[in-house]
């Protein structure tokens, strides 16, 4: 074997073992903090099940026999409950690559380790993927002791193939949001909230985007949040083949190959002016 | 992959001018994060401070020093003279905004991550993920510089036991443990790495006195089996006269005096001899600052 590829095999054990590092550490602090787990789970499942039974209420609500499938809508809901939730904890655990690290007070020890920083991007996204799709998964097992689940017509394959495609985007879009509580080192996080919370509201996740006023509907167009929701459900509602989904996944894959390269080059330019300003330093 | 420039093995350090300012007016965010910088002054002076804006201060102000491989050199100051962030531009935290600094011939601005594989820093506050054991921390900082698990472990006891942790408290959270138990796992994590430049800022702050006995053993017992280079800031002067090789004495972001312990000690023929480097230290810091209110109110 040549030196350059010895060199480059060597290069690539380490990097794996680096972002090994971020997703252990990561585990561990899960483990640790299961408490907060545990609540977390709660609030996630109840307020999924509090806007599923809307559905399950339209008769009272309105008093009277509604003109409209209550399974489909209950179905749909689900649908949005469970991909919001998974998205947005991609969204939210990448986002926080650098505030856990203020939280903490770890951030100069992590920042000065002879680590790349697409390397530890990759170990905090590799983690934030697993921990959304097990605890999503988990979320959904427990709302199919509430509601009886429709998926004879779904196809569940396209389905995951839409929702793993628009992860990427969403891990693009954590990423540059990951800039904020660098720049910002009081308010930086709370600022990711902001961005979290535009999104739910413009991606259509209880409704069509088509009740958004004229001036919001252009921005749930841009938003990869609307294609994964669009592409789910008509995978599991519709039974959409993949040849059908690739209209929804096509776009995904793109914004992804665009963002990530876009994130990664602004997660570093705002690094270097954290370390000419001396952002670094603070806990926030 | 690019080629790394060899490392010049007799020099670890050398610090040319550095120099770092804080609250200089800054062109708008945007430009800040295509690379535009703030006008820098000249040396010696400061801009005004921008209406409501915060007064600008050189936190290091042109420092030059350099560091014989395996010397203990130690940096003194004041709180607030510019130690820490002289440190934090060596460990490439900050970026300089004049100068340079060169670790075993890798100059920071050429080769960041080839300066971050040869250095370690141990800093005053004890920077761990708190809910996690010391054997979890120190995983953690193993693996970030390479090195495997099982490696790491066997290390991680060995220094740990040499460090006087107690072994029920391995697998505990740091959070349950003192100060000072905290701060000899920091140092215990910078060890495990073997950088061949170690940088302590502060390090035995806020240990007991056996505590600080220990880490202060551990240092010298790591420069001489380990061929490692100690760069140390302290305010204990007992501790830098017993530990270093050499001092320089950090005021107002300048250097005030550079030299061993005990040619500081011998003083010049102006001011005679001291008989501690505490008297060199009031001397050196005391001395400048009543001038410097002197001329203030001139």
């Amino acid at each position: 074997m040549g030196t350059v590829m010895r060199r480059g095999l060597s290069a690539m054990r380490l990097e794996s073992l680096q972002s090994y590092a971020f997703l252990v550490r990561n585990w561990h602090l899960t483990r640790r903090y299961w408490g907060w787990e545990v609540v977390w789970f709660f609030y996630s499942l109840t307020s999924g099940l509090s806007v599923v039974f809307i559905a399950q209420g339209a008769e009272a609500l309105t008093g009277a026999t509604p003109s409209f499938d209550v399974k489909y809508l209950t179905m749909y809901l689900i649908i949005g409950t469970l991909i919001w939730r998974y998205l947005s904890s991609i969204f939210m655990l990448t986002s926080e690559v650098i505030a856990w690290e203020r939280w903490e007070g770890t951030i100069e020890y992590t920042l000065m380790a002879p680590v790349e920083r697409w390397v530890h991007l990759v170990g905090q996204t590799a983690y934030s993927l697993i921990y959304s799709l097990i605890t999503t998964l988990l979320i959904g097992i427990a709302m199919a002791l509430f509601f009886e689940l429709d998926l004879s017509n779904a196809n569940l394959l396209g389905a995951a193939a839409v929702v793993l495609a628009g992860s990427l985007s969403l891990i693009a879009i954590g990423i540059v949001a990951s800039i904020l509580p660098l720049l910002y080192p009081e308010r930086g996080a709370q600022m990711t909230e902001v961005v979290q919370a535009s999104f739910l509201l413009i991606s259509g996740v209880y409704y069509p985007i088509s009740v958004l006023p004229d001036w919001m509907e252009p921005l749930a167009r841009i938003s990869p949040v609307t294609y994964v929701l669009d592409g789910t459900r008509a995978a599991v509602l519709a039974g959409a083949g993949i040849a059908d989904l690739l209209q929804f996944i096509a776009p995904l894959l793109a914004l992804g190959a665009v963002a990530l390269p876009i994130g990664l080059r602004a997660f570093k330019a705002a690094e270097n002016y954290a370390k000419r300003a001396g952002k670094l330093k603070r806990v926030g | 992959m690019r080629a790394r420039k060899p490392l010049d093995l007799r020099r670890a350090l050398v610090v040319d001018s550095i120099t770092k300012y804080f609250h200089l007016p800054q062109p708008p965010l945007w430009k800040r994060l295509l690379g535009a910088t703030a006008e820098l002054p000249e040396a010696g002076q400061l801009p005004t401070a921008p209406k409501g804006g915060k007064t600008p201060i050189a936190a290091v102000d042109h420092v030059s020093f350099s560091v014989e491989r395996g010397e203990i050199f130690g940096i003194l100051g004041p709180n607030g003279s510019g130690k820490s962030t002289l440190v934090r531009l060596i460990s490439t935290l900050l970026r300089p905004d004049k100068g340079s600094a060169k670790v075993f011939g890798i100059d920071l601005a050429d080769d960041e991550m080839g300066v971050k594989q040869l250095i370690s820093r141990v800093s005053v506050d004890a920077a761990f993920f708190k809910k996690l054991s010391p054997m979890e921390n120190l995983l953690y900082g193993a693996r970030l510089y390479g090195v495997t698990a099982p490696e790491a472990t066997v290390k991680a006891y060995e220094i740990m036991g040499r460090l006087g942790l107690k072994r029920s408290s391995y697998n505990e959270p740091m959070e349950e443990m003192s100060r000072g138990m905290q701060q000899k796992v920091a140092v215990a994590r910078a060890f495990l790495t073997s950088p061949i430049l170690l940088l302590l800022d502060e390090p035995t702050t806020g240990l007991d006195p056996r505590s600080k006995r220990d880490v202060r053993e551990f240092i010298e017992e790591l420069r001489d089996s380990h061929d490692a280079t100690i760069l140390i800031t302290t305010h204990d002067m007992e501790e830098a006269d017993a530990l270093c090789d050499r001092v320089a004495v950090i005021h107002h972001g300048k250097l005030a005096a550079i030299g061993a312990p005990e040619q500081l000690k011998r003083g010049s023929s102006e001011n005679g001899n001291f008989s501690t480097l505490e008297d060199v230290f009031i001397y050196l810091t005391g001395e400048q600052l009543i001038d410097s209110e002197a001329a203030d109110i001139a």
